[in-house]
């Protein structure tokens, strides 16, 4: 008995050393994080800006932010272009992760030195995002390499901008998405392939299934929770889409703003410090985000209950 | 025990390292003026005959904060000011006082931004902390000007009858609402036609800066000398190269009463841009970027750029074997209509523990004959001295060498007398950036002009929301 009562204290005496351990956490976390994200939604109802040296504000104006920013438009606006150049890059690399997946995963194939492989589609991850703009910039330049190869080819009888026109613009912010994440992608799906039960795949080998149709009739549907994962939180990564386009664009200040996605728009807002209307759209995107890992987290919870 | 001391000692270490952050960084400082001094003792004797000229007074701060946004000035004191030694590159050393630099680059905002920050905060800050000297250029000077954190010079002992030689124009930027002079320029910026001497021969049949300035005379001229070159090749320089020239001839502000006004000559730049583009005789390369520079090399088939005296020498790469200016193959002449462009000008902040040593700065950088004269020569920069400029105007000194041996001097001070700039407004820079960027959309034909125009009071109301149109 009294050997036992030494052990729970023990035990709680270790537990002391585990809160201490996480001071560090959460003391960066509360200065960081939550009290940041406290105040941005208290300064989304005010005006609260500064004109040249001289503050304006802050002035408590409900939610006028709110309404301003739906109202002229900009909001919307930016949602959708953020929205097509996210769903511009997620198909072909959803698409390109699930099939290099599948074959990295098939034990079949035996894909010799996929070690190598799988690091070489990681690599451009690895790049910083501004880097990998800056370069994508300078090659689609008017007189940058691109350009003179495809006059040099034949192709074009003068230089085409590339980075003007928001077709081309867009492509070319999708495709670097693309590149960028398509690695990340492929390493998840394939941990979701591995997971699957070896036998399901030799069952259906046995019952003399095509490789297509073990694909598309056993892979695919046991692959959905991760799927959906991997969906969401590229979502949420592209609602933050940010410094490729704002790098490639050099912000995007041209009339019709049509790369401008909601970050840069928040960007914009820093010029003037504008406090109140950078708030308002946070809040905004916060909301977005909030709503769609409640999604993921409601949908990867009740997958285990079942 | 032992596990527990362990854990103990682990806990107490990572929680102390994360309260180091919130030290007072004052202490910081002081462990490293010891090192600092030793090096200052030596340097004691040499400094001893420039002390005159720093002349820093006993109750002086012993550092000197210099804000600027690019090297520029940094190089002219290292060059011309009598007692400035460099130390590393971002430190230097007039007699016992350190002089530290801080660049910020201008690009996105961000130097002033800083400045922002920093100024308004300066009275209360720590000596070595005080900013003594902030640069400002003319697109935003009246934004620091017009508020209590710069120093009128007449605080300082500067006269009016210092500043006697210096244009007009140059003390208008840096003169606040109620007539006190907060600043001044060693620069004259005012600005020409800088043209390929090559490609004036191949379209206009002659490379005589005269010649070329009569076909360049107006707008109507320049117009039609453009549809020329393009006829031959090449391209008369970009949109933005000549957006300056028209912004600098406005009849009123960019904003008045609160409201955004675009003024006719602003819309002249527009239509006549937009001809000119449509007929592929401009293009609408963004100036500083890769496109643009491809004109400072023969091979980029650049007519012209339109730059005051500092754009010799600070942007047209002489250096470089393949360029145009190598090879001295550039001529300057006024242009369709004057103009300037730039400048730094050197302001005091309030608050500085520095006075004497900044007066003595803003005095020998802008008034000295003799510091001004060499500026001129060894940089090639348009000084803010009439007689200087007269000077140079009529000696060998004022030769060009990547201008193919021309005298630009006397042009140059023409135009800065011409110079009016009773249009600047808070917001210019802001207003003219934004206005070419989204006119570009325009001339590119992605967008009609109406909808150009809203998307830059668009632009314009995001960066000051107190603006309307």
């Amino acid at each position: 008995m009294a050997k036992e009562k030494k052990k729970t204290s023990q035990v709680v005496k270790y537990n002391k050393w585990g809160y201490i351990f996480l001071i560090p956490f959460i003391v960066v976390y509360l200065i960081f994080q939550l009290i940041p994200l406290f105040t941005t939604i208290y300064n989304s109802f005010f005006e609260n800006y500064m004109s040249g040296l001289k503050q304006v504000g802050p002035n408590w104006i409900g939610l006028t932010n709110y309404i301003t920013i739906f109202k002229n438009g900009d909001v919307p606006k930016y949602f959708s272009n953020t929205m097509i150049m996210w769903i511009a890059g997620f198909i072909p690399q959803i698409v390109l992760s699930l099939l290099l997946a599948a074959w990295f995963a098939d034990t079949r194939l035996k894909i010799k030195a996929s070690g190598f492989f799988k690091t070489v589609i990681y690599m451009p991850n690895l790049i910083m995002a501004s880097a990998f703009a800056m370069l994508f910039f300078t090659l689609f330049a008017r007189t940058g390499p691109i350009n003179s190869m495809l006059i040099q080819m034949g192709v074009l009888s003068e230089p085409y901008e590339f980075i003007t026109f928001t077709g081309s613009t867009r492509t070319l912010v999708a495709f670097m998405n693309c590149l960028m994440w398509f690695g990340n992608t492929t390493i998840l799906l394939m941990a979701g392939m591995m997971g699957i039960d070896n036998a399901l795949f030799e069952a259906a080998q046995v019952d003399g299934a095509t490789s297509t149709q073990v694909f598309f009739k056993v892979t695919l549907p046991l692959l959905r929770p991760i799927l959906l994962f991997v969906m969401i939180t590229s979502l949420i990564g592209g609602l933050q889409m940010f410094d490729v386009p704002q790098v490639l664009t050099n912000g995007d200040k041209t009339a019709l703003r049509e790369i401008t996605t909601m970050i840069m728009y928040l960007n914009n807002h820093l010029y003037s410090k504008n406090y109140g209307m950078a708030g308002a759209l946070s809040v905004f995107l916060f909301i977005i985000t909030g709503i769609l890992s409640i999604i993921v987290y409601k949908f990867s919870t009740s997958e285990s209950n079942e | 025990m032992k596990k527990k001391l362990l854990s103990s000692l682990l806990s107490v270490a990572m929680v102390s390292a994360l309260l180091v952050g919130c030290g007072n960084t004052a202490t910081a400082p002081a462990a490293e003026a010891p090192a600092a001094e030793a090096p200052a003792d030596e340097a004691e004797a040499p400094a001893a005959d420039t002390a005159e000229a720093a002349a820093p007074a006993a109750d002086e701060g012993t550092v000197l904060n210099i804000q600027a946004w690019n090297e520029e000035f940094k190089s002219r004191i290292t060059d011309h000011y009598p007692g400035y030694e460099e130390v590393d590159a971002t430190h230097g050393k007039i007699g016992d006082v350190d002089v530290v630099w801080t660049i910020t680059p201008s690009e996105g905002n961000a130097y002033q931004n800083n400045l922002d920050e920093v100024l308004p905060a300066n009275a209360d800050a720590a000596p070595e902390d005080k900013v003594d000297i902030f640069l400002v250029e003319a697109d935003y000077a009246l934004k620091y000007v017009n508020a209590d954190v710069t120093l009128p010079l007449a605080d300082l002992g500067i006269t009016d009858a210092d500043l006697a030689d210096q244009y007009e124009y140059t003390k208008s930027v840096v003169t606040d609402a109620d007539g006190k002079l907060k600043g001044a320029s060693w620069q004259a910026c005012s600005a020409g036609l800088i043209y390929n001497r090559e490609a004036a021969k191949d379209v206009l049949g002659t490379d005589d800066p005269a010649e070329v300035q009569k076909a360049v005379a107006d707008w109507d001229k320049y117009v039609e000398t453009a549809k020329a070159a393009q006829a031959k090749g090449y391209k008369m320089c970009s949109v933005n190269d000549t957006f300056r020239t028209y912004s600098n001839n406005v009849s009123g502000k960019w904003v008045q009463d609160g409201a955004i006004v675009v003024d006719a000559n602003i819309k002249k730049w527009v239509d006549d841009s937009k001809a000119l583009v449509d007929a592929k005789a401009e293009t609408t390369d963004d100036l500083w970027g890769d496109d643009w520079a491809k004109g400072k090399t023969a091979d980029g088939k650049i007519f012209c750029y339109f730059g005051p005296a500092w754009f010799f020498n600070f942007c047209l790469d002489v250096d470089d074997e393949k360029t145009i200016a190598h090879a001295g193959g550039w001529g300057f002449c006024e242009g369709p209509q004057g103009y300037f462009w730039g400048g730094t000008w050197i302001c005091a902040a309030a608050g500085t523990d520095n006075p004497n040593l900044v007066k003595d700065i803003i005095l020998t950088m802008t008034t000295d004959k003799a510091v001004l004269k060499e500026i001129a020569v060894a940089d090639s920069d348009c000084v803010n001295s009439k007689s200087v400029l007269a000077d140079l105007a009529s000696s060998e000194d004022g030769n060009i060498a990547l201008l193919g041996g021309q005298n630009p001097y006397a042009q140059l001070a023409a135009g800065a007398e011409k110079i009016d700039l009773s249009n600047l407004s808070d917001y210019d820079q802001g207003c003219n950036e934004s206005f070419q960027q989204t006119m570009k959309t325009y001339f590119m034909g992605q967008a009609t002009y109406e909808e150009a125009l809203e998307a830059f009071y668009k632009s314009v109301e995001e960066k000051y929301p107190e603006l309307t149109h």
